[in-house]
């Protein structure tokens, strides 16, 4: 009898695949934890900026200030709130709640919507 | 003879102890993020306000476990990011040590700011 012989590890082409939703929200999960990691030298700059002298609050002010900023903020922010929400939703799918298809998909939509709607009321209240 | 499962130098550790942490670390932040946004309501009036909660005595001690667990949490994930898309295993471990140095320095800067107020 012929051996059948799978070819393994199989890795699939980003480009070619179709990635369906929660696929999606997991690779942003991936995503926005790296962007975090990245930025960590400058939000620690601007965490310390914000508890020092009146000279650090001035310069705190006059960086978080600048529309680029803030719009870099913004994202750090969704990024932070993305991860937090997926992270909720892989804790629940490791407790076993939610693993059917139709669960599972709706879960990874409300992680979407959920911190979209966090960061646009946060983003607001914090950076305007 | 030849091992079957031969240990690779800079592979995830082999255990669940990596996985496990992963989500203890995640648990911890969660809960601390929810900590601090209710300080925040509550008593983080301006600049002022701010600085009262980080430097209470509590909110500093919960604040440098929280340090502990993002730069440890940021370890596990960034290197399993590096795990899966860097294969030579002599860029791969620099790219390692590299993130670990990074994360190490971070984790003593931001304790430093919370210790000196």
């Amino acid at each position: 009898m012929a051996e059948i012989v799978k070819k393994r590890p199989k890795y699939l082409n980003l480009l070619e695949i179709k990635l369906p939703l929660p696929g999606w929200v997991s690779i942003l999960h991936r995503v926005s934890g790296a962007g975090l990691f990245l930025m960590l030298p400058p939000l620690i700059w601007l965490f310390g900026l914000s508890l020092g002298s009146p000279d650090n609050i001035e310069t705190f002010k006059a960086i978080t200030g600048h529309p680029l900023a803030k719009l870099i903020l913004l994202g750090l922010l969704w990024a932070y709130l993305h991860h937090f929400c997926m992270g909720i939703r892989i804790l629940l799918l490791d407790m076993h709640k939610g693993i059917e298809k139709a669960q599972a998909r709706a879960s990874a939509v409300a992680v979407l919507v959920v911190s979209l709607a966090l960061t646009v009321v946060l983003g607001v209240k914090l950076l305007w | 003879m030849v091992n079957p499962n031969p240990r690779i130098v800079v592979g995830a550790g082999y255990g669940l102890k990596d996985w496990l942490i992963q989500r203890v670390t995640a648990g911890v932040m969660a809960i601390y993020t929810v900590l601090l946004a209710l300080f925040l309501a509550l008593y983080g009036d301006g600049f002022e306000g701010w600085r009262a909660i980080m430097a209470n005595g509590l909110v500093r001690f919960i604040t440098f476990i929280f340090i502990l667990s993002l730069c440890y949490h940021a370890w596990v994930g960034i290197r399993d990011i590096w795990m899966d898309y860097v294969k030579p295993t002599g860029i791969r471990l620099t790219l390692h040590v590299l993130t670990a140095l990074v994360l190490l320095g971070n984790a003593g800067w931001a304790a430093q700011i919370i210790w000196r107020l």
